[in-house]
């Protein structure tokens, strides 16, 4: 496997690899990560107050932007701890992190 | 429109191929037209010709703000088929599919739609169910299709690793011989002369920044080249239909997710058919040109970036290589990513929106490329209509309220 990609991918792939700074082992290789999707979507906390559309609103409806978005991750094959990033969805540039008890801003 | 027949081929080399017309017009934006598809790939671009020749609209603009074929549709694998599970989405796969097979002849442009046939592999005992399942649905839904064991794909494919000590052996597939794979910007090009030569403004170069509403309902939408109005404007946009959302004021339940796809040096012909796996995710198949045609999932997060992510190069890569061991030493030649629209059931959303007189064809995620003639087809019916084809009904917005999911997760073997 490794020759493979060495004999065949441009060099510059290598450092293409997102780096993503878990807020309590640092920065990590992307593939140490999972991704959990967009940040602070609250489970409503009386559901039967909700019709469809605002019910539906909440599981399906996402904002999906292009540029700046908050979104959660899980150092799945590190600490195991999810926490939030501020993440641009054009260049993947990571502004910030955070853990996921703390305020966004 | 000049038509491409072995005569005009003939006419034309006499005099050294310098006759050739353009196979569109540039045409320049109208203050005003009753349609306005926005999105110049191939499912808008069908849904413009479907609007003109099936309709008789032919006062149409399709707006793109790239060039023609720069968006999913020539960055796409073009594996074609229709065996998915339920009836609504078998519907709408087989509508398109027979409407591939008469493409070609249609819109007179040779798109070769070209007929091998597809495998998605079983790797365990679970894979083989959901395969024998789907087989047997598709076959109640007129769908063709059968179920091979390990021995049947060999016979297919001689040089696929069937030992049974690999980390994921082959147990087998299903099998669809009218599947198969066609020329992704021939389809885009040949719409786009076809729909051209019914009248429509094809408008390149044109991003639309703005979508106009009055009282609820779209008057026109704003572009980098001034603001068009139009009667009923449908969005036809792929990855950027949040994008487009956003802008109309509503929200979709749908990501966008960077896929790649690479290709190899050109080899001699050694594969004739389509493979996918949807359990180690890689699929592969030979182009005309000999290069072997290779892709895989998604990249878990959401992007609009146009490339993929290295590690999950990596692990179709090494998927690739465990079902081919002959292709270890191949070199790759090209590698690139589009950006895919995908919703929570996998299905596609060809649907009226909270806006009135606006509709979107979006959601196509991985595999809308199958689909351009069937869903320009039952897409230009709604927009002319007002209302849904009996095709596209179940794929409405409102599904997501009603909760009545088209959910081909999974359901579908690999969902490209
Ligand atoms: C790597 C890869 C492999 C794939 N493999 C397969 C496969 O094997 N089989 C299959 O069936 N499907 C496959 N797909 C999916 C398929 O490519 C898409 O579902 C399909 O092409 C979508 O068609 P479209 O015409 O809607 O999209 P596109 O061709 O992307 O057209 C949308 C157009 O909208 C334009 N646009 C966006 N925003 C604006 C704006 N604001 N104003 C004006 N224009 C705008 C874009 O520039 C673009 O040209 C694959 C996709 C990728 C990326
Ligand atoms: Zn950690």
């Amino acid at each position: 496997m490794g020759r493979l990609w060495m004999n065949t991918v441009p060099q510059r792939w290598h450092i293409d690899m997102l780096m993503i700074t878990c807020p309590w082992c640092g920065p990590r290789d992307e593939s140490e990560f999972t991704y959990g999707g967009e940040a602070n979507i609250e489970r409503p906390t009386d559901p039967e107050a909700l019709d469809d559309a605002a019910w539906a609103d909440y599981l399906f409806m996402r904002s999906n932007p292009k540029g700046w978005h908050e979104e959660q991750w899980c150092h799945a094959h590190g600490c195991r701890r999810w926490f939030k990033a501020e993440r641009h969805t054009v260049s993947y540039a990571i502004r910030r992190t955070w853990p996921m008890d703390e305020e966004s801003s | 429109m000049q038509n491409y027949s072995i005569f005009n081929l003939a006419r034309h080399a006499l005099g050294g191929h310098r006759g050739w017309k353009p196979a569109w017009r540039e045409a320049t934006p109208k203050p005003r037209y009753k349609v306005i598809i926005v999105g110049g790939g191939g499912h808008g671009l069908a849904t413009a010709y479907y609007l003109a020749k099936v309709h008789g609209i032919r006062d149409v603009a399709v707006l793109e703000k790239g060039w023609i074929g720069g968006g999913n549709t020539g960055r796409n694998t073009t594996i074609v088929r229709s065996n998915y599970l339920w009836d609504a989405s078998a519907a709408l796969y087989e509508k398109s599919l027979q409407l591939w097979e008469g493409l070609s002849q249609d819109i007179n442009y040779n798109v070769m739609f070209s007929q091998r046939g597809v495998l998605n592999l079983g790797h365990n005992l679970q894979d083989m169910r959901d395969i024998r399942r789907r087989v047997n649905a598709n076959q109640l839904n007129g769908v063709d299709g059968e179920v091979l064991d390990t021995a049947g794909v060999k016979r297919l494919v001689p040089f696929i690793n069937t030992s049974p000590d690999i980390r994921y052996p082959v147990l087998g597939a299903s099998w669809q011989p009218r599947a198969g794979i066609a020329r992704h910007d021939a389809v885009a090009w040949g719409y786009a002369r076809a729909a051209d030569s019914l009248g429509v403004d094809i408008i390149e170069n044109c991003e639309v920044t703005g979508v106009r509403r009055d009282n609820g309902k779209v008057t026109g939408v704003e572009t980098t080249r001034g603001v068009i109005e139009a009667d009923r404007v449908g969005v036809v946009v792929a990855g950027h239909a949040g994008v487009l959302a956003e802008m109309a004021g509503f929200r979709l339940p749908i990501e966008s997710h960077p896929l790649q796809a690479l290709v190899s040096e050109p080899l001699k012909p050694i594969l004739d058919t389509v493979v996918m796996s949807n359990a180690i995710h890689v699929y592969v198949s030979q182009s005309d040109k000999g290069e072997l045609v290779i892709g895989a999932g998604v990249d878990s997060y959401t992007g609009y970036g146009q490339r993929g992510s290295f590690q999950t190069m990596e692990h179709f890569l090494s998927a690739l290589i465990e079902l081919y061991p002959i292709f270890s030493r191949l070199r790759m030649l090209r590698h690139w990513g589009g950006i895919v629209d995908t919703a929570p059931d996998a299905s596609p959303i060809i649907s009226s929106t909270p806006v009135d007189g606006l509709f979107f064809n979006v959601g196509w995620g991985t595999g809308g490329f199958k689909a351009t003639p069937g869903s320009g087809w039952v897409f230009a019916h709604t927009l002319a209509t007002g209302t849904p084809h009996e095709i596209n009904a179940p794929f409405s917005l409102e599904r997501f309220h009603s909760g009545a999911l088209v959910d081909e997760h999974g359901a579908a073997a690999v969902a490209h």
